[in-house]
């Protein structure tokens, strides 16, 4: 039995050393830091473009911080890990970076000193960057005004802070195959995909992750909880009642709404109207040609006939008064909602948002719709200048199971939220400060 | 420091960003047209203009309506001769007259969408506006009027 245990030890012993020793990644030499006139104005401005379309400021910049100096707490189910600071400073950000190190980085998951980032930097995604687009978001990058900030320590606990163990995870979950160009495809389908798998990274919010936080196989695009938000499915299980056909993803990322689909809140509307607000419209319509092929609505086309005949259907149902008198929820909805959800039976007002076509009430997940409910829309999210008041002070938990009820069964062909109540109770803590 | 501006002139308010724009608009900035009613979003008592769109001031917070424009019933029309202010005199709508300033305020949002509303969008959009007097009827009556005067040419909001 000794000789037994000794062995096992020996063996886990040999296994850390493996796991250490494969991970090892040399450190790479500091550099001077680079001139602003090394790199050309065309090259900059081609980085600040991508690091629009990768939303590189929306997890490096703390609300109200300076630009990319990082020190935003990306909350996992495993601790919080918060972002570098990835501005030009020489001690606290990256100004002593090489361009070969910054490649390493987005490319492998490697820091300048040769230890592994962990996966909330999407380096997965980041290792399908060309080469000439590492280029020039390094130029971008090094020429960001420089700003001194450490960022707070990771909560993660032993042994998940263990940088050298994030070599085993990136045994499991790095696929390291590359984007090859789909020649049955169209160039604009394959731009789509690259920007979309690569520098957008949209899977790190659309599809959901396993306990280890690796992509869960064959669960591609299939929506996911992140955050107290919910990233809806990008692919044929989305259950919008009109398809997300190229013309309807176009508007929503280049606007931020859709009278169709309803509009960007929350984490997307910081993704369209500040990251993707720097692209341009061929890559924009490049993003919605890949993604309305990845759903289907390429085959199935459904012509304006086919979507009048929907929308007539939908404001006539929720043009219906229902019995204020015996439904709680339906009184609500007319004096909380109607004022300005409510549409005329058989046509919509484009300043009067559907409900019975909104994104956020069809989900399977009622997250956005509490996140709506309770905390409202800004000024900046949604439809620009168009805002919503929260109700987290004037409607009770039952007010809104009630009047959640009332609207998935009157406005969606969708089953009721199950224990809507418990997710209530838990955004409001959340949102505690 | 939050910045807006209502009725067209731009104001710098102090304030916990959490404080309720209706408080702002009558303890602040002295405007007391605006009213309070239930507090809670329900009752439209405080509505007011945010971007030309008619929302509850009571649980709008000042730091949603940054840079926002904002227009009170003060502000609606310069003399108080906007077609729905000089519909409700017509008709001698108010009786108490404490939701009326909300109720004029949601009626112009519901005349830009609607300019010839309907029994039903009237009922749709301005239900979430109470009336303990039950004006109702006049209300309805006063819309109505104000949107054929409205259509013969007249600006609206």
């Amino acid at each position: 039995m000794k000789k037994f245990l000794t062995g096992l030890a020996g063996l886990v012993l040999l296994l850390l050393i493996a796991v250490v020793g494969l991970s090892w990644h040399p450190a790479l030499a500091d550099v001077e830091q680079a001139q602003q006139s090394s790199f050309s104005v065309e090259q900059i401005n081609k980085g600040a473009i991508l690091a629009g379309i990768g939303n590189c400021a929306a997890c490096h910049t703390v609300k109200g911080g300076g630009e990319f100096a990082g020190g935003l707490a990306v909350v996992t189910p495993f601790g919080r890990i918060y972002s570098s600071n990835i501005t030009p400073d020489p001690a606290t950000g990256i100004g002593r970076w090489s361009q070969e190190a910054f490649k390493r980085a987005l490319h492998e998951g490697v820091r300048q000193d040769g230890a592994n980032l962990f996966p909330a930097f999407p380096y997965t995604y980041f290792a399908h960057i060309k080469d000439d687009d590492v280029a020039v978001l390094y130029a971008y990058f090094m020429t960001r005004p420089p700003i001194k900030s450490v960022s707070p320590k990771n909560t993660l606990p032993f042994p998940l802070n263990v940088r050298a163990l994030q070599t085993v995870w990136k045994w499991l979950y790095f696929d390291k195959t590359p984007l090859l160009p789909d020649v049955t495809k169209s160039e604009e389908w394959n731009r789509g995909r690259y920007l979309a798998e690569g520098v957008a990274h949209c899977a790190a919010c659309h599809t959901p992750r396993n306990s280890l936080g690796g992509e869960r196989k064959n669960a591609s695009y299939a929506g996911a909880a992140i955050d107290g938000w919910y990233s809806p499915a990008l692919t044929s299980a989305n259950p919008a009642l009109v398809m997300w056909s190229e013309t309807e993803i176009y508007a929503y990322l280049r606007y931020g709404k859709t009278q169709l689909h309803g509009v960007a809140i929350g984490p997307m509307a910081e993704v369209v109207h500040t990251g993707l607000a720097k692209a341009t419209d061929a890559d924009v319509h490049a993003l919605a040609t890949y993604f309305s092929d990845l759903n289907g609505a390429t085959k199935i086309v459904q012509n304006a006939l086919a979507i009048n005949t929907i929308v007539a259907k939908v404001t006539a149902q929720s043009s219906q008064v229902s019995n204020l008198y015996s439904d709680h929820g339906a009184a609500l909805y007319v004096a909380a909602c109607a004022s300005c959800h409510s549409n005329s039976a058989a046509s919509m007002n484009l300043s009067r948002p559907e409900l019975g076509f909104s994104s956020t009430l069809f989900a399977p997940n009622p997250d956005n719709f509490l996140q709506v409910i309770l905390y409202g829309i800004g000024r900046k999210e949604g439809s620009s200048a168009m805002m919503m008041p929260g109700f987290d002070a004037a409607l009770t938990n039952t007010d809104i199971v009630q009047m959640a009820a009332y609207l998935r069964r009157s406005r969606t062909t969708q089953p009721p939220w199950l224990n809507l109540e418990n997710d209530i109770v838990a955004m409001r803590r959340a949102h505690q400060p | 420091m939050t910045q807006f501006s209502i009725n067209g002139k731009d104001v710098d308010v102090h304030d916990d960003p959490a404080t309720p724009l209706l408080w702002v608009i009558r303890d602040h900035i002295g405007l007391k047209g605006t009213k309070f009613g239930c507090g809670i979003g329900l009752c439209g008592a405080c509505t007011v203009h945010i971007d030309g769109r008619a929302v509850r001031s009571c649980i709008t917070s000042l730091a949603g309506v940054q840079g926002a424009h904002i227009v009170t019933i003060e502000g609606l029309d310069p003399l108080g001769q906007h077609p729905l202010q000089k519909a409700w005199i017509e008709t001698q709508t108010p009786q108490c007259g404490y939701c009326q300033s909300g109720q004029i305020m949601q009626a112009a949002t519901l005349l830009n969408d609607y300019p010839n509303p309907t029994d039903a969008n009237i009922n749709a959009v301005m239900s979430g506006n109470l009336c303990r007097c039950m004006a109702y009827i006049r209300i309805r009556k006063a819309i109505k009027i104000a949107a054929v005067d409205m259509s013969k040419g007249h600006s609206n909001v």
